[in-house]
């Protein structure tokens, strides 16, 4: 496969694989960029509410306590999995596997991390929350003034950069790079194939 | 490559089994016992291990938590001494009288339709591809990548409430707890993705009649 291109499935025609035509360390200038806005994202408050002269502020970790003070501990556990821990991982992950395909022949480690990756990526939420806390925004601006903080702001920044990571990152090459679990097997593949009988 | 798409060789018809994970093709190690991939260490399966029993039960799970996420209130807000709940649709009902229907609009999509459309979508491919249908594959395979792709954003709801609960705590004045209606949708999202996560796709290919094939 050329870069630039991709292959589908002849049946049912979804894409299977794609080599992105981009400079090789384009996402791991992405993924350096995400981890500084996910920093300051989460440590900055997301939005402020003032009404009658009282005040009131909350950062992401902070609306999950919230719910797990109220009593809905399963819930603050999930939204705390899929708006916090889920794409930090992703990022540290991604940041680790990024740096570690810099070396020839890469580490052992690299397949599982690339396997811990795909689980995590199902289960990271960033988009679904920036729209839940827009909503949030507008219901609560019926009562009261609100205000997005800084952390908002850095949070639409990982929103936008988490799919720009999965987009130039090419894991088929990575896997092809990749040790195998089998080096027998690994040795066995490597091997010009032989004639095959019909 | 419309001409080879019912014609094409498959893994199956030539002894091999494409890993799931890191897609390499590996024969497998015997025709019922498929082993472990030798590249990245998971386990080979032609089809998912007890795929339709495992979505059933997630599927059934679901619809059954479904009834209380939406009967039971998700939000309790106290106003001056008064408390009121509100339930996921009274919520979309806030919004559309408040004058946002964009987003009234958003919520009621998010929340009620596509986690109840999820379950009618799984129940649907589950009972085709056990009466062993052959129409509408490529739909019916399109349905299941739409059910996985917009699963996560049923979870909307849940970080709405989680936001609003965190930030209106102005008590005497007016502070909003969660109901527990919650838990229940909660439990609904994530239900329905596992049970789109363990339904195999492949199976609805499965039962292709010979005589559609051109060569």
């Amino acid at each position: 496969m050329a870069a630039g291109t991709q292959a589908r499935c002849a049946r049912c025609r979804r894409v299977l694989a794609t080599r992105p035509a981009v400079p090789p360390d384009l996402p791991l200038a992405l993924a350096c960029t995400a981890a500084i806005a996910y920093l300051i994202a989460n440590l900055l408050p997301m939005m402020d509410l003032s009404v009658v002269g009282r005040f009131a502020t909350t950062t992401i970790a902070g609306g999950a306590v919230q719910m797990w003070r109220e009593g809905q501990m399963a819930t603050a556990v999930l939204v705390l999995f899929c708006a916090v821990l889920a794409p930090g991982c992703y990022i540290l992950f991604m940041l680790m596997l990024l740096l570690a395909l810099r070396r020839t022949p890469p580490p052992s480690w690299v397949g599982e991390l690339l396997r811990w990756i795909a689980h995590l990526q199902v289960w990271s939420m960033v988009e679904v929350m920036m729209l839940g806390v827009l909503v949030a925004l507008v219901k609560i601006a019926e009562l009261a003034t609100v205000t997005p903080g800084m952390g908002m702001f850095a949070f639409g920044a990982v929103v936008l950069l988490l799919p720009a990571i999965t987009l130039t990152f090419d894991d088929r090459d990575t896997w092809a790079r990749a040790a195998w679990v089998d080096s027998d097997a690994q040795r066995l593949a490597a091997a010009p194939i032989p004639e095959q009988r019909k | 490559m419309s001409g080879m798409a019912t014609g094409a060789a498959t893994a199956g018809g030539v002894g091999l089994v494409s890993c799931e994970t890191c897609q390499l093709l590996a024969r497998p190690a015997r025709a019922r016992e498929a082993g472990y991939c030798p590249r990245c260490g998971e386990r080979l399966e032609s089809r998912r291990h007890a795929s339709i029993e495992t979505t059933w039960a997630l599927v059934i799970s679901a619809a059954i938590c479904f009834i209380p996420a939406n009967a039971l209130p998700v939000l309790n807000t106290t106003a001056l001494g008064s408390t009121s709940g509100d339930t996921i649709l009274s919520g979309v009902e806030f919004l559309y009288t408040s004058g946002s229907w964009p987003l009234a609009l958003i919520v009621l999509v998010a929340s009620f339709m596509i986690p109840l459309g999820k379950i009618v979508a799984l129940v649907y491919l589950l009972i085709t591809i056990q009466r062993r249908s052959s129409l509408g594959n490529r739909e019916r395979t399109r349905l299941h990548r739409m059910v996985v792709f917009i699963g996560r954003w049923s979870m909307l709801d849940v970080f709405v409430d989680t936001f609003t609960v965190a930030l209106v705590q102005l008590s005497p004045l007016m502070s909003v707890a969660p109901g527990p209606g919650v838990v229940f949708f909660a439990a609904v999202v994530v239900l329905t993705m596992l049970a789109a996560e363990s339904l195999d796709p492949r199976l609805i290919w499965d039962f292709e009649p010979a005589q559609v094939r051109r060569g």
